[in-house]
Parts: structure tokens; sequence; C-alpha cells
């Protein structure tokens, strides 16, 4: 069995008319025992970008640990927030320092940038981008949500329209897997606004 | 084989262990204590390789105390957790500790904690916990009998009912385990639950 697949996880993010949704599941197991259905894998980094890490969970609490600290020296350098283009580029340079002895995760990175436009990306584990204009997945639910979202995504929805979508998305694709679950974590993000909600889900 | 496993009452916070020492086929010792009492109020039970396991939670242990002598301030539960956390996952590249920990502990603030810390350095706030074979009894146990408001003597008789499920239902069960707890006053050993002595030694 994969490393990557040693906790379970599943995440995802879409694009709405300028709006993002970023979701993930709540279990944290080893292998196939669950060991808390209370884990975070959703991180803020400021109001308006957030990452999440898919993958090992001891990588995925290291890389956020190094990521915030690097963060905050960038705002006390240049005395504001990152774009979450720039912050995507940071993701990318600190995986790729450990090519040969990667942190075993898989980031989201969803943001707004200028203009109050949403930014969605993913990366592998050695840090190569992979840009999107709709949605991303990641976590071992990732095939089941390939399927959810590209049957149920549709371009420029509203707020509460994305909402809907992407925790029936979520909801659908960690029934189909047996290392994620026990509910779900959905932020919504608009220019004035950020809405955390938690999803009730299948307990088995 | 190896069981440790701990809970989070109203006002305190219990870890149990057994107590043995297993090399191979052969149990070498009855009564060797595997929760070490890192300060006035934190536990740490531990298991894993022997020797990392008594080497690491020393260094622990020495490295609470220093840095309670050099700022006149203790540690506080979560930040013991976390320094633990980020001292297993430096090692974890470069020659891991094969230790999995539980740490308890009682702060004014916040009251009774438990952290779940594997060996790759995952970590988790819990209020049940556990490692090791004895994990799939005593989990079951207390996902059927704990509450979180529970007294010390209905927290007792839980960890009894989980020591007498892995003693009878468990092929390679250890005879003997020891309780500790913390609450307000303080980290102390609780009881000793033994079905054999170690017999003793004629002197030479």
């Amino acid at each position: 069995m994969s490393i990557f697949e040693y906790n379970g996880s599943a995440l995802v993010a879409m694009v709405g008319k300028n709006c993002f949704a970023i979701a993930s599941d709540w279990r944290l197991g080893v292998q196939l025992q669950t060991i808390a259905t209370d884990f975070q894998k959703i991180y803020r980094i400021h109001d308006k970008l957030f990452l999440g890490l898919a993958g090992l969970a001891t990588d995925a609490q290291t890389l956020y640990q190094r990521l915030v600290f690097r963060h905050k020296l960038y705002q006390l350098r240049e005395e504001r927030d990152m774009k979450p283009e720039t912050f995507a580029s940071l993701v990318s340079a600190v995986l790729y320092e450990k090519r040969f002895g990667p942190y075993f995760t898989q980031p989201v990175i969803a943001g707004l940038s200028d203009g109050d436009k949403p930014f969605i990306c993913t990366m592998d584990s050695i840090g190569a981008k992979e840009l999107a204009k709709d949605f991303v997945v990641a976590g071992t639910a990732s095939e089941s949500l390939y399927g959810a979202c590209e049957s149920m995504f549709k371009p420029d929805m509203e707020p509460e329209e994305l909402f809907e979508t992407i925790s029936q998305a979520l909801l659908s694709s960690v029934d189909r897997d047996c290392l994620s679950g026990w509910g779900g974590h959905v932020y919504l993000v608009t220019p004035t606004e950020v809405t955390e909600r938690i999803l009730k889900g299948r307990m088995d | 084989m190896e069981s440790v496993f701990g809970l989070v009452g109203k006002d305190f916070a219990i870890v149990a262990a057994d107590t043995s020492a297993v090399h191979s086929i052969l149990v070498h010792k009855t009564n060797e204590d595997k929760i070490m009492i890192l300060d006035s109020h934190k536990l740490m039970g531990a298991s894993g390789e022997t020797g990392d396991r008594a080497q690491f939670t020393e260094y622990i242990q020495k490295n609470v105390a220093l840095y309670q002598f050099r700022n006149g301030i203790p540690l506080t539960t979560a930040a013991a957790a976390n320094f633990t956390r980020g001292e297993l996952a430096t090692a974890l590249r470069k020659n891991p500790y094969m230790v999995n920990i539980i740490l308890a502990g009682y702060d004014k603030e916040t009251g009774p904690s438990l952290y779940y810390i594997d060996y790759i350095a995952s970590l988790h706030k819990l209020d049940k916990a556990a490692f090791g074979y004895g994990s799939y009894f005593a989990l079951s146990m207390m996902d059927r009998h704990y509450r979180r408001d529970m007294t010390v003597e209905e927290a007792i008789e839980l960890v009894d009912k989980c020591i007498l499920e892995i003693r009878s239902r468990l092929v390679i069960a250890p005879p003997n385990f020891v309780i500790k707890i913390v609450d307000k006053d303080g980290a102390r050993e609780y009881a000793w639950r033994e079905s054999i002595k170690d017999a003793p030694v004629a002197a030479a």
C-alpha cells in the first residue's frame, strides 16, 4: 500500500463566480483503523487563501508548519499577505527542496487573487504545479472525486450553489472510499466573507 | 503484546500500560514501567522498541525539565506534545525512534488533555487513545462505554474492563498492567493490576 494512503483523506476545491470553495473529510486513520474523526486537513493561510494537505498526516503537519513560518516572514518583510499564485510557487519550491526524499503529501491551494479572481491549484509531492479553471481534487478519494466533480460541476456558480455542489461531490465520493469520510468540512470564500460549514456524513 | 491506552475524564486523565518486557518469544520482566512521569502534571505512556522508548522518553523528560529551569514556567501539555512531535519528526528522516506516545497532562487553564503521537510523528488531541495489539480491544471498549464527564471511579472501572478484555481475548496477552493518573494535584501512579509477580531472586 502506498504511503500516501496510510492516513486517508479526501480534498477538493472548486471555482464559482468570483468565489471558491474548498472541502475535505474529517478522518485520521492508520491504514484501516480510525484514530480520530475530527482531523483538520484545510488550513487558513490568510482570509483569502486556503491550503489543503492530503496524504501522510505527519508530513502534512510538518509542511504546514514550515509554510506558515515562510508566510509569516513574507508578511513581516512585505507588510502584505501573499497572493495565491505566489504562495503556490512557495509551496512548490519548498516541496522541490526535498526532491529526493519528499514530503508524502499532495497540496491543494485555493485563494482569491488580485481583483478577487479565484485561483485553484494542486501539486504532486515534489511540487509540480497543476493549475485548473474548474476544480481540483486530491487524496485517497481522488478517483471518485474526479467522477463526482466532472458530472456535478458547472461554470460560474453563485456561492450557495457552489457550496451545495462541492458538498454533494465530497459526500458521495467518500462513501466509495474506505480511507476517508466521517463527515465533511467546507470553506466557502467570497470577496466579502468566509463561511465555514461542518457536514454530517455516513459513519461506516 | 504491548498495550498502551489512555482517556480523559471530567477533571483528570488516565494512562494505562502493560508492564511486560518481551524479546522474541521470551518475557524477560513483568514489572517494566512504560509510563513516565514527565513533570509534575504530565504523563507519557510509550510503546515501541524498548531501547528507543527508554532513550526518547528520558530525552523529552530532561528537555521539558530544562525548559522549566531556564524560563521559570513549565511547558503546557500542548507545548510538550508539540515539542515531542517536533523531535520525532526531525528524527524521522535521519534515524527514527520507534516509539508511539500517549501524552496526558493537566493544565490550570485548559484542564486535562490527552495527545496521540505515533512513531511517524502524527500528532492529534483526543479524548481516548490506544496503541499496540491491545488497541483493538481497548478502543472498542472505550467507544462503547466512554463518556467525557466520567468520574475517577467510573474511568478506572472502564480501564479495568479494557484490561480484562485484553487479558481474555488477546493470544499473547501481557499479565500485568500499571495505571497512572494526572489531575489538579499532579501526576502519580494509581494502581497495578498484577496477575503474576516476578519470582524473587535468591541472594548470591
